[in-house]
């Protein structure tokens, strides 16, 4: 289960329609534990595409060492299908880096997002309900 | 005072549920070097089969990734800070 509050989820809407015509990336900060997220890293897709993004490496660290003075942790991460449905690709699939992540993929095929979270280990996708808190 | 790395959650299991350990050395590959060998189920995660970094992990010290900065070789001093992180990438292709 992933809590993301909807001011969260409108945020992230935000930054991929924003990336258009690329796919749009961030990560997700919060507690590890409980999924439970307290913030959204909207940032660059340095792979500059629409069919794969890359989150900078160097934007992660910083990321990761200011949630590290909040005493958080980096707990998923979220992306857009440009024109595909909210699943996770083949792609997606064999580069998750993380199995205690949440998987985020914001479909922007149809007229209104949608957003959908997964888990994802040992190659196995496991879909899990989002909490609008 | 030894270099502080900091753990991605990913790794965590392998090192007892720790989100920072500390190692004395002089360069980067001493210091990730006695890190596997206290906690042994971190060798292919951060290295290749060759001794190579690993391709899908990121070393940071302080504010530079340690592959444009010598590799292993990377010097570090008391007080850096060191991130180890995973490639982050995907997409619908």
């Amino acid at each position: 289960m992933l809590t993301l509050p909807v001011s969260l989820q409108m945020s992230m809407i935000a930054h991929c329609l924003e990336g258009l015509p690329e796919e749009a990336c961030g990560l997700l900060v919060g507690d590890y534990a409980t999924g439970v997220t307290e913030r959204l890293v909207p940032l660059e897709n340095v792979a500059h595409s629409a069919l794969v993004y890359t989150v900078d490496p160097k934007a992660h660290m910083l990321a990761d060492r200011a949630a590290a003075a909040d005493g958080l942790d980096i707990i998923g991460v979220f992306h857009s299908h440009t024109h595909t449905e909210a699943y996770p690709s083949p792609t997606d699939v064999a580069q998750a880096p993380d199995p205690g992540w949440h998987y985020v993929l914001i479909s922007l095929r149809d007229v209104y997002p949608v957003i959908r979270s997964y888990r994802i280990a040992d190659g196995i996708i496991t879909e899990e309900p989002i909490v609008s808190e | 005072m030894p270099v502080e790395v900091r753990i991605p959650t990913v790794l965590r299991p392998q090192t007892g549920g720790a989100a920072i350990v500390s190692y004395a050395g002089t360069t980067i590959g001493e210091v990730l070097h006695a890190m596997v060998a206290e906690h042994p189920g971190l060798q292919g995660q951060v290295f290749g089969p060759e001794g190579h970094l690993h391709r899908f992990v990121n070393i940071y010290v302080n504010d530079d990734d340690v592959r444009y900065t010598g590799g292993l070789d990377t010097p570090v001093a008391d007080g850096d800070q060191v991130s180890i992180l995973p490639a982050v990438a995907g997409g619908a292709a």
